[in-house]
């Protein structure tokens, strides 16, 4: 626990750390890259396009809810549940629980409640809301958050576009201008408009949840705007933190079979074959109960649920990642042995360069295009990974917020008349625009990252 | 048709650039008569291939005829709608390529692959075609063709294959035949064959071909008129006889001093008594053949069975042979690239009077050796690494051998001197590999194996991936550097036109075996064993008459 101010102090879950520290991990990778100019040149060509542009942008505002939410805050004076940064934003909604469902905007609750008359007759009633306020107009809201919206996309527009106009070299009005008339290089207007577009959603959404559930509440009560945002952490959680532990697995024994060859290569083709013909399912499916066992077995490990929950999701992305290696590994071998192949690793060789140094020298510069592509391709495939898990049952706690849980929760709901929808329907909005923005994403870095394209 | 009557005739082609009309090819206009080669020469990028992809309207998406007409028996083929072109393309023209190894669907038998042919533009029934395809084999020279009809294309050799496509572009019975490059991919023996195969089916058919090559020795071999081409233009057009006894143009008077570069006089040289800095004795390398699950070794590939060589110091020594000869091995087998199954390698130090076998070292043991021998290799473009900059790849001999000078700012302007060496700039030193062309990319190589200060480089076919004017270059600063540094050079090489201009000795191998070594001048001009009479004999007349003055 790391104590700031006020009795505030901040602490950190064992994903928190990883996340971090895989953040400035990113950070400091970026500045290092940044002195080749090469790369620095690819880079620019991915962002060149308008898809990749928008969809890195959404990705990031995902990024960045994720990261919010990976601050455990502690207030000692408060009589709050401890929770995250995120939870300090949104405690309106923690405090807003209703009784049971209702629909988005409603202000009654989703089912009729049997209530005492004022003549002692029973009656059927739709209860109100009891955290509703219906005297709110929507309309005049929604103009408000429009405007605070514009407000703080015109600062942050701003800021951006004086630090452009410094690096350019020109004035403010005219680099905005330039902007504008798309005359830049990068497709800043349209990186201009997503950003705009985007912080009047949310500034939207957050006004509203003050007066209204946006989304609507689920089966205890919840509000499901609530619960999707800190799904957010939970899904780009196990697509980043996966590849994480997968990505050294692949690299160290694609990159060793394919250089070593010999029994070397038998060992790891036969590891990773026997490893791909087992369904994935079972074998989450075991390991997780393993470990339900193993922590039923041991209640003095953790010392709250969300702890417990927290240990789950880190075994589970450990799980994930030990079975998710085996692609990559086979692709990285086909590249190794061609590479190893190449005249320059056998010039490396006529020099008496030692096998670390051809790797990390030679093949290692020459195979990341690989690793780059399938990591954000696998970043997807990961996302509704977790959501199929969770709604088998073998995913994340049932107590942790995540998509699959809400969709496994509405389950049930589905086939009633009429229908709640909103638990689902929310679940998924959130998971397909990630999904699409980080498809979408990687198809870019695909192409520019391709050999075949760099060989012009 | 009487033999005067054009077959095609192209007049002031001009091909450009879509997008920014930039010309490629610009005002070609040549004749083709019927029962006669021509051929189109030129450097790479010269607009051969264009030329001929024009001819066929087969041009790339991105370039466009501007203007010019070519017509085939006279019927202009810019006028032809498209499925009307579909026919004169494999029945009027037809076309054979460099690769025979990717020209031929892997999957298909390879008669099928040429009744296919005949069935779809002749209608032939599978009886009919598969007869004709018979008698089209055994025209061009195949062997059983009966039993090679159901052969895959992996089962036949190179030339064979090259006699597959031949046989395919004949099926149809084509007025014009456009040969690119058919010969580049093969050895000289076969090569010589194929030519001989065109010439007999010219005068058997009385074809017409358009025959492209960059090859002077083939053109001079094969072709009754010569253009040649320069980026994109034709800037002479002649009879062979007069074209070689009398060129007109300046580039074509450099393109044939370039294609067969003069003797030079070495023999001063190769016969005074030197040290010998390497010698290989008895040198064998097995390839182990391994089959089922346990991998147990069921035979060998003697790729190089019992070579004696040896190279003096500050002299050349050429190895010739074909494709598949276990040239390379010996190379990579003197640097410990390949570990030799039996025999020695001595190298002799300078300081050191007693030779050391480099077989016996260890690797470590080896590492003082690896900056006395130095290898460049053939490819320009997988040569270099592409992630790294020129001034890395230089260094990183420098550094891993600890040759030259420690800091940081001095090996810089060693890297500086050394580009300058061998003809290039030092600012260059900041780029990638992939911003140089051919030739430049092997001038870094070569800076690169200079860096440690070797005694002795092995070039494997440093020169065959480049065009005849930049090979010169290559050869002549190679030249300039022995004699600067007193290095010794293993020249391994296919190509028997360079030997006399860069090579003291000369060994020529067969199936890993050396038949026979000796000074340049008596290997090419007495040849004794059977090989080598019969490589020599291959070799195109232009090449063979400057061994022969060597």
């Amino acid at each position: 626990m790391i104590p700031l101010f006020n009795g505030i102090s901040i602490y950190f879950f064992w994903t928190d750390i990883m996340i971090w520290g895989l953040f400035f991990s990113l950070l400091a990778w970026s500045r290092v890259i940044g002195r080749s100019e090469q790369v620095k040149a690819q880079w620019h060509r991915v962002f060149e396009s308008k898809v990749a542009m928008i969809a890195a942008i959404i990705l990031v505002a995902y990024f960045a809810i994720a990261l919010m939410d990976s601050v455990q805050i502690h207030l000692a004076h408060a009589n709050t549940q401890p929770g995250s940064f995120l939870d300090v934003l949104l405690a309106h909604l923690i405090s807003a629980t209703e009784r049971t469902y209702s629909a988005p905007f409603a202000l009654h609750e989703f089912t009729k409640s049997t209530q005492l008359g004022l003549n002692g007759e029973m009656q059927q009633v739709y209860l109100p809301l009891k955290h509703v306020n219906a005297n709110a107009s929507i309309g005049m809201q929604t103009g408000e958050a429009i405007a605070l919206g514009l407000l703080i996309s015109a600062i942050l527009i701003g800021l951006h576009g004086l630090y452009l106009a410094k690096r350019n070299q020109t004035s403010f009005p005219q680099m905005l201008s330039a902007i504008w008339l798309e005359q830049t290089k990068l497709p800043w207007r349209t990186a201009y408009v997503t950003l705009t577009s985007l912080v009047i959603v949310m500034s939207w959404l957050f006004k509203l949840s003050y007066s209204y559930h946006v989304l609507g509440t689920d089966q205890v009560g919840i509000d499901v705007l609530y619960d999707t945002l800190k799904s957010i952490r939970t899904g780009v959680l196990i697509g980043v933190l996966t590849t994480l532990v997968m990505l050294p697995i692949a690299l160290t024994l694609g990159i060793t079979a394919g250089l070593f060859k010999g029994w070397v290569d038998d060992v790891i083709q036969y590891l990773y074959t026997t490893l791909n013909s087992i369904p994935g399912v079972l074998l989450i499916a075991a390991a997780v109960l393993v470990m339900q066992v193993m922590i039923n077995n041991h209640p003095d490990w953790m010392h709250s649920t969300a702890e417990r929950a927290d240990l789950r999701l880190l075994f589970l992305v450990g799980i994930l990642g030990v079975t998710s290696w085996t692609g990559l590994c086979r692709l990285l071998r086909a590249e190794t042995l061609k590479i190893s192949q190449m005249e320059y690793v056998v010039a490396a060789r006529a020099f008496g360069v030692s096998r670390a140094k051809v790797i990390s020298r030679h093949i290692l510069p020459n195979v990341m295009h690989i690793v780059l592509i399938s990591v954000v391709l696998d970043f997807s495939s990961l996302v509704l990974a977790e959501a199929v898990l969770s709604y088998v049952g073998v995913g994340v706690d049932p107590t942790m917020n995540s998509w699959g849980n809400m969709i496994n929760q509405a389950r049930l709901e589905m086939a009633r008349e009429p229908m709640v929808w909103w638990s689902l329907f929310s679940a998924f909005v959130f998971m397909f625009i990630l999904v699409l923005a980080a498809n979408l994403f990687s198809d870019r870095v695909q192409t520019v990252l391709n050999p075949r394209e760099s060989v012009k | 048709m009487s033999s005067n009557q054009p077959v095609l005739k192209v007049e002031n082609l001009c091909v450009e650039l879509e997008k920014n009309h930039r010309p490629l090819i610009s005002n070609v206009s040549f004749e083709i008569n019927a029962g006669e080669i021509f051929a189109l020469v030129g450097e790479s990028g010269s607009g051969k291939s264009l030329t001929s992809l024009a001819i066929m309207r087969l041009l790339p998406e991105a370039l466009q005829v501007s203007s010019g007409a070519i017509s085939l028996n006279h019927q202009s083929l810019f006028s032809l709608p498209e499925y009307q072109m579909q026919k004169v393309r494999g029945r009027q023209v037809a076309m054979i390529f460099q690769e025979p190894m990717t020209s031929l669907n892997p999957v298909m038998k390879v008669g099928d692959q040429v009744a296919e042919v005949l069935r779809v533009h002749l209608g032939l029934n599978r009886k009919a075609a598969r007869e004709k395809v018979v008698s089209l084999f055994d025209e061009v020279g195949i062997p059983n063709p009966e039993e090679r009809y159901d052969w895959y294309p992996h089962q036949l050799s190179g030339g064979q294959k090259q006699r597959v496509m031949i046989a395919m572009a004949l099926a149809c019975e084509p007025d014009l035949l456009i040969a690119d490059e058919p010969t580049t991919a093969l050895d000289v023996t076969i090569q010589a064959q194929v030519l001989n195969l065109l010439k007999q089916i010219r005068d058997d058919r009385g074809l017409a071909i358009l025959f492209i090559t960059h090859d002077m020795g083939v053109v001079n071999e094969i072709a009754d008129r010569v253009a040649v081409m320069k980026e994109g233009e034709i800037v002479e057009q002649a009879e062979t006889e007069h074209f070689f006894t009398d060129p007109q143009h300046p580039y074509t008077q450099k393109l044939l001093s370039d294609a067969i570069p003069k003797r030079e006089n070495f023999e001063d040289e190769a016969l005074s008594p030197v040290q010998n800095l390497l010698q290989v004795n008895d040198l064998k390398v097995y390839f182990p053949i391994k089959k089922g699950i346990f991998q147990r070794t069921v035979g060998h590939v003697k790729a190089v069975d019992g070579v004696n060589l040896t190279i003096p110091k500050g002299q050349t020594l050429a190895l010739v042979g074909e494709s598949g000869s276990g040239k390379t091995t010996i190379g990579q087998a003197i640097l410990k690239l390949v570990d030799a199954t039996a025999g020695q390698v001595n190298f002799t130090n300078d300081q050191a009077t007693q030779a050391i076998n480099l077989v016996d070292l260890s690797e470590k043991a080896m590492k003082p050796f690896r900056k006395k021998v130095q290898v460049i290799f053939q490819d320009p473009f997988s040569a270099l690494n592409p992630r790294m900059t020129i001034n890395e790849i230089i260094r990183e001999g420098m550094n891993s051998l600890q040759v030259g000078p420690t800091t940081r700012a001095e090996q810089d302007k060693r890297i500086e001197s050394l580009l300058e060496q061998v003809g290039l700039l030092p600012e260059h030193k900041y780029r990638y590999p992939h911003e140089f062309s051919g030739g430049q990319r092997q001038r870094i190589g070569i800076a690169r194996a200079l860096a440690v200060e070797p005694e002795l480089i092995i070039c494997d076919e440093p020169t065959s991936a480049l065009d005849v004017s930049v090979r010169a270059q290559v050869l002549a600063l190679l030249k300039d550097l022995q004699k600067t540094y007193q290095m010794s050079y293993l020249f391994i090489t296919h190509d028997l036109s360079i030997v006399p201009s860069i090579a003291h000795h000369v060994a020529v191998m067969q199936a890993g075996k050396i038949v026979e070594q000796g000074l340049v001048e008596d290997v090419m001009q007495n040849p004794q064993h059977d090989y080598t009479q019969r490589l020599l004999a291959s070799a195109p007349s232009l090449v063979r008459q400057a061994l022969e003055q060597a």
